[in-house]
Formats: structure tokens, sequence, C-alpha cells
């Protein structure tokens, strides 16, 4: 794969730094630095990234903050670095618009796969390659068709269960909060009623699912969300 | 003389080496002691004063009357002054010594003169001797002055001298623990010589005392007393001498004098005879008030002067008893035995002549029954009370000829009785009258005595005289011929009548005594029974404010009167109660006096030595290991609390209280101690714990990183990639350890709010198992959950925990290859979840200990991990309100279960009314 894209670290750590930029520019990928939420910003506005990795815990300004400030102009993908203290934040960088979410320590190969993940997704909602059929191994989804299938075989869908599922694919490999599934699927009013998430979700895994209680596809990110399988 | 004979008894050494010690922490007192005003005392004491500050000494003035004498006054001059305290009296100010000041000043050497002065109304201490008594605890040395007629045990010999009576007193202790006594001596011609020329007194004033006090008679005989006292001192040095350098040639056995005391005019006389002959033979003496029957009915200003003379004996240091008895001899003899006293001091026998041939006396029968004891019978001075009556303090003395008796009190139910008493007679005469024809003359009056006994029984002494006496003359009326006249025709019957009227007296007391005698002894009964009451449920009791409680509700019961238990902070301050029941009792306690009281272990408030202008009555709790607090008392009849037998028993009962207090503090620091202790060893099992965990995987991670980075190149690739894992799976290590460290301290810390949500068990487990995919990968895990497991109220993070926690353990424990079943089942209350493996199982008696932090099962076992897991699930789980606990299996390998509490679940809609 042939890797061009810019990625922006903005970490204050610097044996953190260290090692991302050797792992990212032995991947072809270009890193710019920067060591603080400003700094950060600057570099935003000036290298035009492809991706931003972006620490939670920064010296001069809350790491959800930046989150917020980037999202008033651009949509670039921001994976979030937090550490295990920081469940919190890492929600509220996840709604202010975060793509995705990595908790230190984390090996390459998770980076890489996040990162890949978070281009990607980008990549096929700019070029609008949108056939309009999602699979990933036996798991079919035709949304022009409204054809779910496993193996071949045509799962039946309430409503819910489908709109739910439709969501999960349109984010697909992306994590998705509580608050952003229940506001898309059952409206603004049912956002703390993360029950009804996890019930429908616990129906849709036995639907789809071989092993619900290890799922292949409809993968649970404790205390965060969903994230719908892509490999 | 051998050497063992001549060596000291010991008992006496140690008990001068006591007195020694107990004078060098506290201040040193210098009096200045003369016979009369104007002989030159305060002039003495400003001159070795003098002497002392050139001496390099911190001298102040603390309070010095010059009476305006020139010379006195030149000679103030050059020392520090103490200004005094104003206090506003009536129209004027009075000034007055401020201890207060004095005390914060803390000089090493302070002058307050006149010693036996009466403080101002509202000061700590009603006398100056006892200011003087606090600065000596705080470590001052005091000069001092007093006259002779001031001092205790000489007023009364002095007001028979002069014809004037003393207010001011000193307790002859005071005197006797001064370090050193100066006499200040000036011959009478001198000193009236001096009185003339002015120099004592004011010439207007000088003239009225000469008339008065200043007679030539009465200063030779002040003199004479004032010598014979320093005399008395000198000689008692001087047997501290012998003592010292064991001159003495008789062992001699300790006196013990019991001095009994009635309720006659003697009393005072009496006590302060005895305190003489106590000084003289050095011995200990006890005063004891035998309360009989007939001393029970006396008026209460009768009690109280006997309780002033039991006072009045503490003050001069005798110990003092109430007791209550039937017959007096009989209690002071068995009371002398059971104290050992070798020496019973009694009053002269107030009854002469017939009266006491026929009635007996008390000395009488005590001097036969003892033969081993010395009776001291002490006469009685019937001029000196002629003399003095007129004054108020001599007409309080009349009180004790029993001038003064009604009570106001019962006076209902004494008449109640008396109507009672004429009553039973008259049914007694009808019933007589029913018998007439059939019976004798002297069966009737066995009636007759029949009622005068049921008239003694219920209503005591009085009613049934009057019974007796009336029982004669209605027999004599109705039944003796010739009937319904007094006149008796055979002179015979009048021996019937003073047979029949000494026999219903005789009845009717012994009757009457009895009846008095068992409701002594129900009180006694009841007074023990409530010290025994409070100490059973003192006892059993559990933390200060249990204690508390007990304690005031009883000493509230028992005294009748508010209680309150005041205790110090850490700091030693007393403080309010902080429950706020007790709070509220305690309005009006002054927490200044109850500081006061803590500090100096003394009792203060109404009828006490200190501050006795309060309302409310302060006793130091003291335990044996110092002073635990204080109580405070509001009592609603003080009289009583004041009661020598009431004192002891409130005693009793603050000993109680401060043992239980104590007890209560000392569990507490024990218990402190045990924790201090459990944290230590906690913190050195931590430390051993970390230290290992922490070092073999960094010495992994370096080792292999240095190689790495040293021989990267010559390496060959497979070397790296082995070199690298290393480091990889440490750091992982590490990082677990770490999550872990945290995860326990933030339980720990209380800093976990629990995000409980509602929950599906089977995703959590995915979660859980998602995240050890790799670690797991030896051993196939079986996930047994029924379909219909209800939603569970957690916080999935942290259930997470506990399933990653309990998943490791198992992978840690058992050999690659066994399975893990997870499985679940629910009831009503809770949802019990199960994590068994195929292991070797728990060793036997450990299922409860591995859930303790830093345990580990095989100590020096390979397994890493520092035992914080299996800790951390309890914690989580007890956090939900769940119990979490391990047995093994018998099929083998070990089970861990945990119990999540199951409540009504939230109410879903159905999809339709969401659509909608």
């Amino acid at each position: 794969m042939n890797n061009t894209a810019t990625i922006i670290v903005i970490e204050d750590e610097t044996q953190i730094r260290r090692f991302l930029r050797t792992t990212l520019t032995s991947e072809n990928y270009k890193v710019f630095e920067a060591e603080t939420g400003k700094r950060g910003l600057i570099e935003a506005t000036t290298r035009k990234p492809d991706l931003i990795i972006l620490d939670l815990g920064l010296p001069d300004m809350d790491g959800v903050e930046v989150v917020r400030e980037l999202r008033t102009w651009c949509s670039v993908p921001i994976v979030i670095l937090s550490a295990r203290s920081q469940e919190s934040d890492k929600i509220s960088a996840l709604d202010a618009g975060a793509d995705d979410y990595l908790v230190k320590p984390f090996g390459v190969g998770e980076l890489l796969a996040r990162i890949r993940v978070a281009l990607r997704h980008v990549s096929s909602a700019a070029n609008g390659e949108e056939d309009g059929v999602f699979s990933v191994d036996e798991l079919k989804v035709d949304m022009i068709h409204r054809k779910i299938t496993i193996s071949g075989d045509e799962v039946h869908l309430t409503p819910i269960e489908y709109r739910l599922l439709t969501v999960l694919v349109k984010h697909a490999g992306k994590v998705l909060t509580h608050r952003l599934l229940l506001n898309e699927v059952w409206g603004p009013n049912y956002v703390e009623r993360a029950h009804y998430l996890r019930i429908y979700m616990g129906i849709l895994r036995h639907k789809l699912e071989k092993d619900p209680a290890r799922p292949r596809f409809l993968l649970t990110e404790i205390g965060v969300g969903y994230r719908l399988a892509t490999v | 003389m051998n050497d063992t004979n001549q060596r000291p008894d010991p008992d006496a050494l140690l008990e001068k080496v006591q007195r020694a010690e107990a004078r060098r922490r506290r201040g040193r007192l210098k009096i200045f002691f003369g016979a009369s005003a104007g002989v030159g005392k305060t002039f003495g004491m400003l001159l070795a004063a003098h002497e002392r500050r050139t001496e390099g000494l911190d001298v102040v003035a603390g309070y010095v009357e010059t009476h305006k004498r020139a010379e006195t006054e030149q000679l103030l001059q050059g020392l520090e002054i103490l200004p005094p305290r104003l206090v506003p009296y009536r129209d004027t100010q009075l000034r007055e010594f401020d201890l207060d000041a004095a005390l914060k000043r803390h000089p090493a050497l302070i002058l307050v003169d006149e010693l036996a002065h009466t403080n101002a109304p509202g000061s700590r201490h009603p006398k100056r001797w006892q200011d003087v008594e606090e600065l000596l605890d705080a470590g001052i040395d005091v000069y001092t002055a007093i006259n002779v007629q001031h001092i205790e045990s000489l007023n009364d010999v002095i007001s028979q001298i002069t014809g004037i009576p003393v207010w001011e007193t000193v307790p002859d202790a005071v005197l006797e623990e001064a370090t050193e006594i100066e006499l200040i001596d000036l011959p009478p011609d001198e000193l009236l010589q001096r009185l003339k020329e002015g120099k004592v007194y004011l010439p207007q004033q000088a003239e009225r005392a000469a008339e008065n006090f200043f007679r030539k008679g009465n200063l030779i005989a002040l003199r004479e007393l004032a010598l014979r006292r320093t005399a008395d001192r000198v000689d008692a040095q001087m047997r501290d001498y012998r003592d010292d350098h064991a001159i003495q040639d008789v062992w001699q056995v300790k006196e013990r004098m019991l001095v009994c005391i009635g309720p006659g005019a003697n009393a005072e006389n009496l006590v302060r005879a005895a305190y003489r002959l106590a000084q003289l033979l050095k011995a200990e003496w006890i005063v004891v008030y035998i309360e009989t029957a007939k001393l029970q009915r006396l008026s209460r200003e009768q009690r109280d002067a006997i309780l002033r003379t039991l006072k009045l004996a503490e003050e001069l240091g005798a110990e003092t008893v109430t007791l209550s008895g039937h017959r007096l001899s009989n209690e002071v003899i068995s009371y002398a035995r059971t104290r050992n006293a070798t020496r019973i001091v009694l009053g002269k026998p107030s009854l002469s002549g017939w009266k006491r041939w026929v009635f007996g006396s008390l000395v009488d029968t005590i001097v036969r029954q003892t033969s081993d004891i010395d009776i001291h019978v002490v006469g009685k001075d019937s001029k000196f009370m002629s003399q003095t009556g007129a004054n108020p303090y001599f007409s309080r003395s009349r009180l004790y000829l029993g001038l003064a008796s009604e009570e106001p009190g019962p006076l209902f139910k004494l008449r109640e009785g008396y109507l009672w008493a004429v009553a039973a007679t008259v049914i007694c005469t009808a019933i007589a009258w029913l018998m007439l024809d059939h019976f004798d003359l002297a069966n009737l009056i066995m009636v007759y005595l029949l009622g005068v006994v049921i008239v003694a029984a219920r209503y005591g002494h009085g009613p049934s005289v009057l019974s007796s006496f009336l029982s004669v003359l209605l027999f004599d009326f109705f039944f003796v011929p010739p009937r319904f006249s007094f006149a008796v025709s055979d002179t015979q019957y009048l021996i019937t009548f003073a047979v029949m009227l000494l026999v219903a007296l005789v009845i009717s007391n012994m009757t009457a005594s009895t009846h008095h005698q068992a409701r002594i002894a129900g009180h006694r009964e009841r007074r023990i029974a409530s010290l025994y009451a409070m100490s059973r449920e003192l006892a059993a009791t559990r933390g200060e404010g249990n204690v508390v409680r007990i304690a005031v509700k009883h000493v509230t019961e028992v005294f009748e009167a508010q209680a309150v238990v005041l205790l110090p902070d850490e700091t030693g301050r007393i403080t309010y109660p902080k429950d706020e029941g007790a709070a509220q009792s305690c309005h009006g306690s002054d927490l200044s006096v109850a500081q006061w009281v803590y500090d100096h272990g003394h009792m203060a408030g109404q009828g006490t030595d200190t501050l006795p202008g309060g309302e409310m009555v302060y006793l130091p709790l003291k335990a044996s290991s110092g002073m635990i607090g204080v109580l405070a008392l509001l009592p609603l009849n003080p009289a009583r609390i004041a009661l020598p037998e009431q004192q002891r028993l409130l005693e009793t009962f603050t000993g109680q209280i401060a043992l239980a207090l104590e007890r209560v503090k000392l569990a507490m620091e024990a218990q402190n101690i045990q924790m201090k202790m459990e944290t230590e060893q906690l913190r050195n099992s931590l430390l051993s714990a970390i230290s290992h965990d922490l070092r073999t995987p960094l010495a992994a991670i370096v080792g292999a990183s240095s190689s790495l980075v040293r021989d990267g190149n010559r390496l060959a690739s497979e070397a790296r990639q082995e070199l690298g894992l290393a480091i990889y799976d440490e750091a992982l290590r590490m990082s677990g350890l770490a999550n872990n460290l945290l995860d326990m301290a933030r339980l720990e810390a209380g800093a976990v709010v629990l995000n409980r949500q509602w929950q599906p068990l089977e995703e959590v487990v995915g979660g859980a198992l998602a995240g050890l995919t790799s670690r797991m990968a030896n051993h196939p895990v079986t996930i047994k959950l029924p379909h219909d497991l209800p939603l569970v109220e957690i916080d999935s993070m942290l259930i997470e925990r506990v399933f990653s926690n309990l998943l490791e353990n198992a992978v840690k424990y058992t050999p690659p290859g066994t399975a893990i079943e997870i499985s679940a089942a629910s009831n009503q209350n809770e949802l019990v979840v199960t994590v068994a493996d195929q292991g070797e199982g728990i060793p036997f008696g450990e299922e409860k200990r591995v859930f303790e932090k830093f345990h580990r099962v095989v100590s020096e076992g390979n397994q890493g991990g520092a035992g914080l897991g299996l800790s951390i699930c309890r914690a989580i789980v007890e956090a939900h309100g769940g119990r979490i606990w391990a047995n093994n299996l018998p099929s083998g390998g070990a089970a861990f279960h945990f119990a999540l509490p199951l409540t009504e679940a939230p109410f879903i809609e159905n999809e339709e009314a969401v659509q909608s």
C-alpha cells in the first residue's frame, strides 16, 4: 500500500512522540509533531493533515477542547490517545467528534490498524464509492435492497434493529458512543437510556453472531460504545 | 547496737521522700507568722523579698497590704507590683489579688499578704489561701503572712481568750505544708508602744483597736500561742531530723483515732480537740457520725449542723464517715475494730444523774465493751457557749440544741399520722367495747397494744406515742370502773396504767425504729443496686458516646440532678458534647470552670471551695492514667449532694465512669495501634510485592533492549524478534500490575463512583474475553448463560475487571489446555456468576484468604502479579453490594463465585411505541 498521508501527532511526551514518529515514518506516513494543543491547532491549519493523533493529557489545554476546536472547521479523522484514568474524557472526546481511540500502552499493530480504518473511512466517503453493500466474512448487508444475509441465509430484522445496523455500517470500523447510537436510532429523547441500546445490540448479536458472547462483527467497547468490525 | 536496728523504717522513709518530691515540684511557701497585727510581718516579708531580689530572683509583689504604714510603704518601692483586680462590690470597689495575672506573669517568687483573707464574692476561690495553693501548684514560690488567731484549730481557743470571734481562718494543713515559717515576734509592751505612736493603725483606728483587741492580756496570750505553735513545728522538724538519722528507739504502730460525733452542740469542739490530739499523737483520725433511727428524725437545721461539723473535720484533715445503725455503741465499736482504731474520742455524756444511770450512756457502754482501745472523753465548754452566744457564728451553733426543729415538708403527712393514731385508738376502743362482755379487762389491753403497734409501724414514733397515751386514757375512761369517768376505784389499776403505758411506749419505739431501719436499709440497697446497675451497663458498653449516655442516665436518676459529662478534645480543652441531646442538658454549665476542674483534678462549683457561687457542681473524672473528663451536675436539691455519704457515693460513681471511659479510650487506642500495625504490614508486603514484580520485568526489558541497541545489526533476525517479544511481554506485565495498583488505590480511597447502568451480562463477559484473547489462547472457554438472564445494574467497566482478573487468575494457576467455564444463574434476589477452572484447586483453608491483599497461594511461585487481582474483585463486587467467594469443585478445580444483587429492571417501551 502506498501511504502518502500526512499525520500530525499532538503529544507532550517526548518518548511517545519518538515512538510514533519512527513507527509512522517507517510506514511511509508524513509526520509532523506538536508538543502542545495550541501548537497542534496551528499545525493542523498549515499542514492540511489527513489524520490527527491527539493525546488527551496536554499541558496547555484540554484534549477535548482541541477536538471541539478542530471540528469547528474540519472533518479530519482524529484518533485519541488516552490513559486509563481518563475514561470520561475519552467519551467526551468521542462525543465531540473524535473518530477513534487508543488506550496507552498500545502496540504498533493496534495503532496502524486504527489509522488505516480512519483513513479508509474518509476515502470511501470522499470518493462516493458506496455501492450500498457492506460485507465482512459471511455477513453481508445490502443497504439498497435492505437485505441482510449470513452465509447467504437471509436474516429478518425489525425496523429498529435494521436502523441500528445501518448506523453501524455507515461508520464501520469506527467507535460509536452509546450517546451517538441512541441519538441516531431512537432520537435525542433517548440518549440517557443506554439499556435500550444494549438490549437491541444483544438481540442483533443473537441474530447475526455464531457465538453472541464472543462477537465477530458487533464488537463492544466496554464503557464507551460499539464498533462494527471491518476485517 | 548493730546496723540493722539503726536503719530507718522504710515506710516512713518512703513517705518522707514522697513528700519531699511533691514539695520540689510545687512552689515553696514561706509564712511570716505573728501573734497579732502590727508585729511587723509585712515589713519582715518585704525585707526578705528585697534580699531575694538582690540575689537575682524574679520577685513580684502580688498583693501587699501596707495599712498606710510609712516604713512598710517605703519598702515596697523597687519591687514590681502586680496591679490589683478591682471588683465592684455594692457601692465601692474592692481591691483583690489578681490570681490569673499572677499565674500568667509566673514570677519565681510572689508576695501575697494576709493569707487568711476572704476573697470578694465571685472570685475563683472563696479564700486567699486557696489562691496561694494554686500558685504553689503552678510552681511559684510564695511569701505570705498570717496571724495566729487565723489558724483553724486555734480559732476556738482564741475566741475564748479575746472574746472576739474570728471568721477568717486558714486550715492547719496549709501551715504544715509550708516549707518555712518565720516567727515575727514583738513583746506586747513594744507593740502597744508602736500602736500609740500610730505605727500600726492610723490614730483614730488605733484607739478603738486598743480598747477591744490590743489589751495586754490578750497580746500575751496570743504571743504564747504563736510561740507554742512555732515550737510545735520546730519539734516536728526535730522529729523529722531524727527520722532521717535513724534516731528512733521504739518502732511505733501508727495510731488511728476514731472520733464519734453526735448532734450535740459539743461536736465542733470535739472535732477541734480531736484534731489537736491527733496532731500530738501523729495519728490518722476518722470522724464518724452514726445515724440511728432516732437521729434520722432530727430537724433539717440539725442535720445541716452535722454536715458542717463533718466538713470542718475534713478541712482539718480527718477522714469522715457516716454510718447508720441501730445501736450507737455497737456501731462505733465494730467500726473501730474494722479500721483498727487504737483510740476512740467521745464527747462527755449529756445526761447526768439518774437518767444516765437508767438509760446508760454511750461512754459507759463503750468503756464496758472495749478493753484494748483507749477511750478519750472530751469535756463540754458551757462557758464558752454562753459567752459567745450573741454572735452569729455561734447562734448558728445553737441550732445544734434543737431549738428550731420544724420541717415544713412532711408536716401534712405528720398531721395525718396523728389523726390516724387517734382513729386507731378509737377503733380499738370500739372493738374492746364489743369484747367487754366476754373477756377480761387484761385482754382488752392487748387490743390497744395491737393498735399501738399498727400505728407505730405505719406512722412512726410520734403518732404511736400519742396512741399510747390515748389508749391508756380511753381504757381508763370506758372500761375501768367506775366507767365513763377518769376516776379509778381500785388503786391497783394505776399500776395497770403505768405498765400499759410503758409497754405501749416501748413497743411503739421499737416498732418505729425497726421500721426506720428497714427504710434506711432500703435506701442503701437502692444506692448499691443503682451503682451495680450502672457498673454492669458500663461494663457491657462500647464507645464513648454510649458510656457517657449510660453514666448521665444513672447519675441523673440516683442524685436527682441534671448531669453532663464534659470531655476534652485532643488538645486537652474541655468542649461541649457534640451530641445534640447532651448539649442541651448541659445548659448553664461553665466550660471555664470545667476546664479548671480538669486541669487541677479538684471538684468545684456549688458547696466546694472553688467558685462556690455557681449552681452546678463539677467533679473531676479521674482514672488511673490521669484526668479523663469532668462530670457537671445541676442538683435539684444541693444539700443532698453535700451529704458526706452522698459525696462518697458520687465519688464511687465518678470513679466508675472514669474507669469506663478510660477503658473505652484504651480500647480505641489499642485498635488504632492494631490498625497502624496492619497498615504497616500491608505497606511492607506492598513494597516487597512491588519491588519484586516491578524489578523482574524491568530487568528483562533493560537487558533485552540494551542487547538490541548494542548488537542489533549483528543479531540474527529471529534473535531480534525474540528480544523484542520479551520486551513486549514484560512491558505488558508491568502495565497490568500498574493497572491493578491503580484500581486498588482508587477503590481503597473510595474515589470510585459506580457508573451503574443496566447491562446484559453477556456483553460484559464478551468485553472481558475480547481483551484477553491472546492470553486465553491455551484455555478453551465455555460460556453458559441462560437466555432469560435478567439485566443487572452494574458498572460495566468494573465488572469487566472482575471477569478479567478471575480469568487471568484461572489462566495463571491452571495448566495449559484445561478448560474454563463461565456460567450464571439468577434467583429473585441475585445473579450468581461462576468462573470455574480445572486446575489443582485452592489449598485447604485458603478459600477466604485468597481475597486478601497481596496474598498469593504459592508465595514463591513464578506466577507473577502482586496478589492484588482477587482483592480488587472483592472490592468491586462489594462496592456493588454483592459478595464473592471461592470453593473447590468435587470434580477438581476451583470455582470463584460472585453474586450481584438484582433490582427491578427498567421499563422498556415496545418497538411500536418508539416508532410512533
